[in-house]
């Protein structure tokens, strides 16, 4: 090493150095500890007290509060998420094309994701799910004529609750349709002439020439849509007072761990339920990586 | 979108023509549905805005008053000032407003200033280990917060940190997170490196580049971390409702939630609150939009 390398290296551990303190106080530590855990009993207060694999055996075999949670955040997940992409791609699409005022419609359909998980969007949308006169049953029955006490009673209901906030999750789409457009703007016109010239219509060219190229993007988006709505939680806590309700129906797993952890001061049994919704996650990611050889890479031979 | 293949045998006047007319109907069909798609969006804002103008006599009227009369102003006042329970103790949404702002604008400058320069590091200058770190980084963006949530409340209480704003704030000087620094690097990537030559030859050191070449180059990207920033920390909810008990030192989030718990029929002053405590976002959009639309679509894919 010369002497300017050795100034390049130590200058740039000197830059990152506060990034390596985050790395081990903030995540490796901490991911460690939880680890540790979630082995243990304790509730701040009394001395720490180690169990073994009492915590998961209590949670796989005897809890079904937990069953309950995971069962719907999976819920949440598998119907938001490509529902959600579907909508962005087509939003996306709608908007690379000339069109007057499209600057207005981009900014009409990217504030709300912008505003996005906050607790004033939640009292809205608590609102506007009021069975009795809320907005969207009022337009259900406006539309379809159906009187309003026998539209869906959403977050007061079982069954609709969970859909309640599916729904309410579509109101974000255009967070996805910004980087989707990115990424439709990426694509060379050259392909769309060619398959023009092949004779192609409009179809056509959509699986052959727009799906391909988008396949990156969609590909990374699908992995950190799912990682985020795995974790969704200010909303449910808002729009139903911190409880999950009715009947445990919008009980998602970090409400469940906040609850354990924050309520009940099961800091062990909590940093099980945080380890399990790690794995959780891990899994899914793996599982889309594992089966990404839909996903086109321009530069790249197909084998 | 129905669509009919151009037939190579038509006259080349009347290929063009239909296809001019092709994409007339096409541009009028989109227009159409993203129109419809644009109110969509926008009812839950003017049915928030109406509501939070009415009469509480008003408010649970079927079919909706859209344009209540008279407009009752007061509601913004009024809820501004009860903000739950704790009016007694003098608190507002005022007090609320004060600690949020403290907290976000720290976060921000924390995150923009720590993010860059981390980055500049990862994307500008070579050192043992460069690779398997930004990968470690990356990972990092993989690990739910929950997970580390139990045992970094445990450290900071144990080193008293709990109830005050620390918590909150110093985790953004540190990296500012992996998803930032991995925003401006990709930036910084797209910067020609002959800047950098440049500048050493006339004595710049590393920091110099970084600071005054680089930096300067970087408003976009820049300007789109600290809008997400500051709207996340804006947003936030799990952190402050973790680590704040004091209720003078709670920020807006946890101020409209108890406000919630406790007006929870009251629409129309909920509506007014949760306003204003949204118009700044809006705002911060508005100004920043032109920047970080252009941001995320050259960094956030490469």
């Amino acid at each position: 090493m010369t002497s300017a390398e050795r100034k390049e290296a130590i200058s740039a551990y000197v830059f990152i150095a506060p990034f390596l303190l985050a790395i081990i106080f903030m995540t490796g530590g901490p991911v460690l500890a939880a680890f540790f855990l979630s082995f243990c009993k304790w509730d701040i207060l009394t001395p720490i007290q180690f169990v073994g694999l009492e915590n998961y055996k209590e949670m796989f075999f005897n809890d079904p509060r937990f069953w309950k949670a995971l069962y719907n955040t999976a819920y949440f997940t598998f119907l938001s998420v490509p529902v959600g992409m579907v909508l962005s791609i087509m939003v996306a699409m709608l908007m690379n094309q000339k069109i007057r005022g499209i600057a207005v419609y981009r900014t009409i359909y990217y504030l709300p994701s912008v505003l996005g998980a906050g607790v004033a969007v939640a009292v809205l949308w608590k609102w506007i799910f009021n069975a009795d006169s809320g907005l969207l049953n009022y337009m259900i029955s406006l539309c379809t004529g159906i009187p309003m006490s026998e539209c869906p009673k959403w977050l007061a209901s079982e069954f609709w609750s969970k859909n309640a906030l599916v729904i309410m999750s579509f109101w974000g789409v255009g967070g996805g349709m910004i980087i989707y457009l990115a990424g439709l703007q990426g694509i060379p016109t050259a392909l769309y002439e060619a398959a023009e010239i092949d004779g192609a219509n409009r179809w056509q060219q959509f699986w052959t020439v727009t799906l391909p190229g988008l396949s990156p993007v969609i590909f990374f988006q699908l992995i950190i849509t799912i990682v985020n709505s795995f974790q969704i939680f200010s909303q449910v806590y808002v729009m139903t007072d911190g409880l999950g309700g009715p009947a445990d129906s919008t009980l998602v797993m970090v409400l469940y761990i906040y609850q354990k952890a924050f309520k009940y001061y099961q800091m062990g049994y909590a940093s099980a339920l945080a380890w399990v919704l790690f794995m959780v996650i891990m899994l899914a990611t793996w599982l889309q990586f594992r089966y990404a050889k839909w996903v086109y890479y321009e530069g790249e031979l197909r084998k | 979108m129905s669509e009919t293949i151009p037939n190579p045998n038509e006259s080349p006047n009347g290929f063009w023509a239909s296809k001019r007319r092709n994409e007339k109907m096409t541009k009028i069909f989109t227009t159409i549905v993203l129109s419809i798609g644009a109110v969509t969006m926008i009812l839950p804002v003017i049915w928030m805005l109406s509501t939070s103008f009415k009469a509480p006599t008003e408010v649970f009227a079927v079919p909706p008053i859209w344009i209540p009369s008279p407009l009752h102003f007061e509601n913004y006042p009024k809820a501004w000032t009860i903000s739950g329970m704790y009016a007694s103790e003098g608190i507002t949404f005022t007090t609320y407003t004060f600690n949020t702002l403290l907290i976000a604008v720290l976060s921000c400058i924390g995150v923009t200033s720590s993010s860059s320069i981390v980055a500049f590091a990862f994307a500008r200058l070579r050192f043992p280990g460069r690779g398997p770190l930004f990968i470690l980084c990356l990972a990092t963006m993989m690990i739910p917060t929950q997970v580390t949530m139990i045992p970094t409340f445990i450290l900071f209480k144990s080193i008293g940190w709990y109830d005050t704003y620390l918590p909150l704030i110093v985790p953004a000087f540190l990296g500012g997170g992996a998803y930032n620094i991995f925003l401006m690097r990709q930036f910084f990537m797209s910067i020609p490196y002959e800047m950098d030559e440049a500048a050493k030859i006339d004595g710049c050191t590393n920091f110099g580049v970084f600071w005054r070449i680089l930096l300067p180059l970087c408003k976009p990207a820049l300007t789109t971390v600290a809008v997400f920033s500051f709207v996340w920390n804006w947003n936030d909810f799990l952190n402050p409702l973790i680590y704040l008990d004091t209720n003078s030192k709670k920020t807006l989030a946890l101020g409209l939630t108890n406000f919630v718990s406790l007006y929870g029929q009251d629409y129309h002053l909920l509506m007014a609150a949760s306003l204003l405590i949204v118009i700044p976002l809006v705002a911060m959009f508005l100004i920043g939009q032109r920047y970080f639309i252009q941001g995320i679509a050259t960094t956030g894919l490469k």
